[in-house]
């Protein structure tokens, strides 16, 4: 059953499946575990967060691709639905018609950049597909009557979401079954079918060849298979999914603006996760979203007491200064880039291969 | 076929490379087809001096990035990070010495930019060497790793600006004298574009003579051509290559100072803001081409302006259609380097 569920792609490690089964429940139970809006909305953005790098895996990991376009998918999911309530009202046809938008807009313009771009070589796809994000952004920030500008967007979801609405009377475990509620449970099952859902994908022969160009595209090419197709494909499926984790994103928070959505720090998140989680497995965006988001909103915390510590001497006070959190995280992607390429999972992996062939 | 084994004995000197006039023709085309569109020749002149000081600035930064791509192969996605290092490492110069620039004298306003010139571009130079030992040296020829590699470079390093000068922006003031404009007829062309204009010209025509009429250039040039061949003839190519990276790293830095007076105001994402226009610059002009980075940096900066004050819409994409239509046109941009 379980392995079925998986696809046959077990953790293969008893830390890495402990890991897992603690960030599951954590997330399945977060709303009854911790209390708090903070608390809530760092395990919905894990969430989705696990999609997105699991999406964006499929890419770097599997096929070998550097996209720099991702948060434009996820921004194109979001603005989909954010934009379509705002215009039709809360209605349930209002996200649907902006998830087929949006959904709609990704596929063509991931096409149209992958059929562009992709026959050449892996670097001019990552030049032009930056380029492409940055002009995308700078138009979602300055077409104001359509996008609401660098402000964004606020809207209204649909009833069933709303905080306002109880489902029932009464609390639950000490928890009132709200709009919030509900749409943290929207926001988790979906995340977790769609994850499923790519590790079908990367599991089933299509994923082979993907992994197969990565390894060596030219001899990929030679069995038979179209790189260009394969590539051009992978890339559509990763936009989708990114679209759909952009939708729920949206949904979760109820605005989109182009700081949250677009920006390039999103991208480089991205990229921090899926490096540091491990690329090319995509349990690695399990693991690298939930420490980066726990990180992102609790590391702090620890920087602002270290940095109180070293007050009087100069430069090390501002190296532990809060906002700097990203400077040790990108040296520890610097790191991790030359000395664990497979990230967290594969290390885990590679331990738990190495205890278990050894002769007992 | 024939002609040719007829042909080669009569003459024993180096064929002439035929030179593909082309792409030189496509500035001052478009400038002339803008004049009638801008209506006004004040407002055309100011334009054009407007995108071509752009265009030169652009270029600094570009040139060394195409390069190093050129001869080494690598495409460094922190090559922005030079340009934020350049910028601020000129303030350590400009803020200390703030009577130089704010006095009223041509001699001492240029003598303290050139200090802040000199100490940007030996600060970025030795970065350059160290970013290439550390971050780039372990993966060479491994394309996704340097992508990622390089990238994690550049946020380590905008990081590190924070650290080093804090997190606000730095107001940048520009000398006294180099502020104002020439009005000529009814034209006005302001200084500071000019001089940009100048030292961009410089800046490409050292290049130019370096890579043409020096033996270094020619080791660099048969380096982007065939970098075995040049090792197997004897010289030691890894030399040159962290000589290209600091030199394009220092040139980035130069680029990153003009840049930074140009805007006034300067925040760690300088660099990053300019590496998008970098890359569709050095897209255009051919990845690795010097002369084709030159004309993209000017095409892409002049459509920008023209964009600007005819259709201030169009003006948010009209880099991406300027590439897209390149590269409808010549798939390999404007100078396509052999061997890629």
């Amino acid at each position: 059953m379980i392995k079925t569920l998986l696809s046959g792609d077990l953790p293969r490690s008893r830390l890495l499946s402990a890991l897992l089964l603690v960030v599951l429940c954590g997330l399945a139970l977060a709303p009854f575990l911790f209390h708090g809006a903070r608390s809530l909305n760092v395990a919905a953005t894990i969430c989705v967060f696990v999609v997105l790098v699991a999406s964006y895996d499929l890419l770097l990991g599997y096929t070998g691709i550097v996209s720099f376009a991702h948060t434009m998918f996820y921004g194109i999911g979001a603005y989909g639905v954010g934009l379509a309530l705002h215009g039709m009202g809360p209605s349930w046809s209002a996200v649907l018609v902006g998830t087929a938008g949006a959904l709609a807009v990704s596929l063509v313009l991931a096409l149209v950049i992958g059929l562009f771009s992709l026959r050449v070589r892996a670097i001019f796809y990552a030049m032009i597909t930056l380029a492409v994000a940055a002009a995308f952004a700078v138009l979602a920030s300055q077409l104001s009557d359509l996008t609401g500008g660098e402000d964004g967007r606020t809207f209204k979801v649909p009833e069933l979401l709303q905080p306002g609405f109880h489902l029932i009377d009464g609390e639950i475990l000490g928890r009132a079954i709200d709009g919030k509620l509900i749409t943290y449970y929207l926001v988790f099952f979906s995340a977790l079918a769609l994850f499923l859902f790519m590790l079908r994908i990367v599991n089933s022969p299509f994923g082979r060849v993907l992994q197969a160009i990565r390894e060596n595209d030219f001899r990929a090419e030679a069995l038979g298979y179209r790189t260009v197709v394969y590539r051009t494909l992978a890339n559509c499926l990763g936009a989708l999914i990114a679209t759909l984790a952009g939708v729920l994103m949206a949904l979760w928070l109820r605005y989109v603006g182009p700081k949250t959505m677009l920006s390039f720090e999103v991208m480089t998140d991205i990229l921090l996760i899926v490096v540091i989680g491990g690329m090319g497995t995509v349990y690695g965006a399990v693991i690298g979203s939930a420490l980066f988001i726990l990180m992102q909103n609790y590391l702090q915390v620890l920087m602002k007491e270290a940095s109180a510590a070293l007050a009087g001497v100069p430069l090390l006070a501002n190296l532990f200064h809060p906002d700097r959190w990203l400077l040790w995280l990108g040296v520890l992607f610097v790191l991790s880039v030359y000395f664990f390429p497979a990230g967290i999972v594969g290390k885990l992996r590679a331990g738990a291969k190495a205890k278990s062939d050894r002769p007992a | 076929m024939t002609t040719i084994s007829q042909a080669a004995p009569q003459d024993s000197a180096i064929p002439k490379v035929r030179v593909d006039m082309l792409p030189l023709l496509l500035v001052p085309v478009l400038a002339l087809l803008m004049l009638p569109l801008v209506g006004s020749f004040p407002t055309w002149v100011t334009l054009t001096v407007a995108g071509l000081a752009m265009g030169m600035m652009v270029f600094m930064m570009a040139s060394g990035l195409t390069l190093i791509f050129g001869l080494m192969d690598v495409l460094n996605f922190g090559h922005g990070a030079f340009v934020s290092v350049g910028a601020f490492t000129a303030t350590l110069v400009l803020l200390p010495m703030k009577s130089w620039v704010e006095a009223d004298s041509v001699w001492m306003n240029l003598s303290v930019v050139g200090l802040a010139i000199l100490l940007a571009m030996l600060v970025t130079g030795i970065l350059g060497w160290a970013f290439e030992r550390i971050i780039i040296r372990p993966v060479y020829g491994l394309h996704l790793k340097q992508i990622l590699i390089t990238m994690g470079g550049m946020i380590v390093a905008e990081q590190l600006i924070h650290v080093i000068w804090g997190a606000e922006q730095i107001p940048l003031q520009l000398p006294t004298t180099f502020r104002g404009a020439f009005i000529i007829g009814d034209a006005a062309l302001e200084k500071y574009r000019l001089i940009a204009v100048g030292v961009g010209l410089t800046v490409f025509v050292t290049m130019f003579l370096v890579l043409n009429r020096t033996k270094v250039g020619l080791l660099i040039r048969a380096g982007v051509e065939n970098g075995e061949m040049v090792e197997a003839l004897g010289y030691r190519i890894r030399r040159l290559f962290v000589g290209v990276f600091m030199a394009g790293s220092a040139l980035a830095g130069l680029g990153g100072v003009m840049w930074g007076l140009y805007k006034e105001t300067l925040t760690a994402a300088i660099g990053g803001e300019i590496t998008v226009l970098v890359f569709i610059v050095i897209i255009i002009g051919g990845l690795g081409s010097v002369g084709g980075c030159f004309i993209g940096a000017m095409l892409v900066a002049l459509v920008a302006n023209y964009a600007g004050f005819l259709a201030p819409k169009v003006a948010l994409v009209s880099d991406i259609l300027l590439m897209v239509t390149v590269l409808l046109w010549r798939p390999q941009g404007l100078y396509p380097v052999a061997k890629r």
